[in-house]
């Protein structure tokens, strides 16, 4: 037996709506149907007032759950693809994220954003979208990478008192499998070194981390030692982890599958170069999706993205400078 | 109404001495519809989401006004602690929701605190009602929520104040339906339309809209007909509306009509009304008056985190 990505999450969710009277699923598709790729599968036949169907309506479904959160229940809410919740962005941004601060009343709400591309699925059903969220104030932004860290980091979302928006990796749904989940959890905030080594850093999240570690494969073949840390959630972001890792290396690439312009890999290397600018020996590199929507067809879309190829390629520029 | 039109005054008179932290916006015209609402709404389980002109409809569900004055002017000790302002205020855990700017938001909210109380089973003659003007109702937002509580059948009153504009631009630009009480039947809600500047009317369609809504006929959406004594806000003298208008049915002052009804009618006498005006103004001084000696917030103490999780930073 093994456990999905996908699996993961249907768990995590299966397991809340049994711990906890007060959690309850919204999103289009996710009652009888399961949802667009199943992670609600059969889970209104086991909890049916409590599991869902809503009208393609993104921003009432959110403003929904905020009334909801704000009534002492936890409100889940499945964005379709994470492209979607563009049409929620001023409940999430606006309302979710300035309440606390503006009323003292905190938020539970998590969303799940089916984020980053698969081959054929287009400009608007493959975005990256967690540095538009993590931008705002009152906002926690998950970005799991492994299938351990969507359960547990999924369970975590739900029992903390703030908006979470949580993005999970539509290519790692049935790709990325594990023989069992981890029972142990890392609590959110606190970054992972997924692979250590002493010649360069890569910081980076989500899906990029199984591609930084392929890069990493090839280069160790030509004795290249390079570390890997998996931020796990791009805020907060564990600056902590991620310094020390620099300071072991001195070199730093920040990776994303993210279009390139502000956003999360910009965040590192500004963070990084503030606070350990001492401890790089090279300029810090960026390699994230191209500053194009992103293509549809196959050839394309795996040019548009960071690939095992253009990390190593990047990496071997870091390496020499 | 009295007393939303004695502190609404008082706020206008502080916004143009500069006593004011930012803007002021008024209700003026708009107040028989509100405090209809608010009055008919019940204190101890319904949810009221008032907006930018509905200080009638918060006195009315029980908004102390020392609510309104401290956020006005800037208090530390008010429900926003100087983090938000003006008719950006509320006690969500009282369920009054403190509104955002963008427009519509507040009804898809309402909603989520109905279903939230339906799934505890804490539902039972509960009432959740929101307002909006006419140009709400041109946004995603608005459509959105209506259409969500529809169809989930909540008893959720909707107040349209169709007051011939949004800012400065007038309905005619906002929307081609010859009434806005005409959607709700595309909605599948109930709709119902009311002379606005008329008191004894707005409290009987609207007390029967909740009344309906709370015996579980879903959705009502009430459309009141008015128009806006007053600019958007202070800082406008809505040059633009013409003296027609102003002049014509619409224009009606809905608080000296009220007063006229409800003499005539001899459900309160002339000397009542006498009373209950010096009583709002003593109130309303004593509001301002305490508001005034509270302490501004403090940059150096606000503790600038707007996470409640302890431990989570950015």
């Amino acid at each position: 037996m093994s456990v999905t990505y996908i699996d993961a999450i249907h768990l995590a969710q299966q397991e809340l709506l049994g711990e906890r009277n007060d959690v309850f699923l919204y999103g289009q598709d996710i009652g009888g149907f399961g949802g667009a790729f199943k992670a609600t599968k059969g889970l209104q036949e086991e909890f049916p007032s409590r599991v869902l169907d809503s009208p393609i309506s993104e921003d009432a479904m959110v403003g929904m759950a905020i009334g909801a959160a704000i009534s002492g229940m936890r409100p889940i809410v499945e964005m379709q693809f994470a492209d979607f919740s563009s049409i929620a962005f001023n409940q999430i941004a606006n309302h979710a994220g300035t309440h606390y601060y503006r009323t003292g009343v905190p938020v539970p709400i998590t969303i799940r954003l089916p984020c980053g591309g698969t081959p054929g699925s287009g400009p608007f059903h493959s975005q990256m979208v967690e540095t538009l969220y993590a931008h705002y104030p009152g906002i926690i932004v998950a970005t799991p990478a492994t299938v351990s860290d969507a359960y547990h980091l999924l369970k975590e979302s739900v029992e903390i008192n703030d908006p979470v928006v949580f993005c999970e990796h539509k290519f790692l749904y049935r790709w990325l499998k594990t023989a069992e989940i981890h029972p142990k959890a890392l609590p959110l905030g606190v970054a992972r070194i997924t692979r250590p080594g002493k010649h360069a850093t890569v910081v980076t999240y989500s899906a990029m981390v199984h591609e930084a570690v392929r890069a990493a494969d090839r280069l160790a073949k030509e004795g290249w030692e390079i570390e890997v840390v998996d931020l796990r959630s791009v805020k907060p972001l564990d600056l902590d982890t991620v310094i020390a890792s620099v300071a072991r290396t001195g070199r730093l690439l920040a990776l994303g599958e993210a279009f390139p312009w502000g956003g999360v890999t910009a965040e590192v290397v500004s963070r990084v170069v503030a606070e350990g600018f001492h401890l790089l020996d090279a300029p810090p590199l960026r390699l994230n999706a191209k500053d194009t929507p992103i293509p549809y067809h196959p050839d394309l879309w795996a040019a548009h993205r960071p690939t095992p190829e253009s990390i190593v390629e990047k990496l071997r520029e870091l390496l020499n400078l | 109404m009295i007393i939303s039109r004695t502190l609404e005054s008082k706020l206008s008179s502080l916004y143009k001495a500069g006593k004011i932290v930012g803007g002021v916006y008024l209700g003026t015209g708009q107040e028989a519809f509100s405090a209809s609402l608010g009055c008919s709404l019940d204190q101890d389980k319904d949810i009221f989401a008032p907006l930018i002109r509905d200080q009638a409809g918060r006195t009315g569900f029980g908004e102390p006004l020392i609510e309104a004055t401290r956020t006005y002017l800037g208090s530390a000790l008010g429900p926003m602690r100087g983090r938000d302002g003006n008719i950006h205020r509320g006690r969500p855990a009282d369920r009054r929701p403190a509104m955002i700017s963008h427009l519509g938001t507040s009804v898809s909210v309402v909603a989520g605190m109905l279903i939230a109380r339906r799934m505890k089973g804490e539902l039972g003659g509960v009432v959740g009602a929101t307002c909006v003007g006419d140009g709400a109702t041109s946004t995603g937002s608005f459509h959105e929520g209506l259409n969500l509580a529809a169809v989930e059948q909540l008893p959720m009153v909707v107040l349209v104040a169709d007051n011939q504009f949004a800012y400065s631009t007038p309905r005619e630009r906002q929307f081609a339906c010859e009434n806005l009480v005409d959607r709700a039947k595309g909605y599948g809600v109930t709709g119902w339309q009311v002379d606005a500047t008329n008191l004894l009317e707005c409290l009987s369609v609207v007390h029967e809209a909740v009344e309906a809504a709370r015996s579980g006929g879903g959705p009502q959406m009430v459309v009141g007909k008015l128009l806006r004594l007053c600019g958007h806000g202070e800082h406008d003298d809505a040059s633009y509306m013409a003296s027609e208008l102003k002049d014509s049915k619409l224009g009606r002052d809905c608080l000296e009509f009220g007063i006229q009804q409800v003499i005539e009618n001899g459900i309160v006498s002339e000397n009542e009304i006498d009373l209950w005006g010096k009583k709002a103004a003593e109130a309303v001084q004593k509001a301002v008056a305490t508001a005034q000696t509270d302490p501004r917030p403090d940059p150096y103490r606000d503790d600038w985190r707007a996470f409640s999780s302890k431990g989570i930073n950015s």
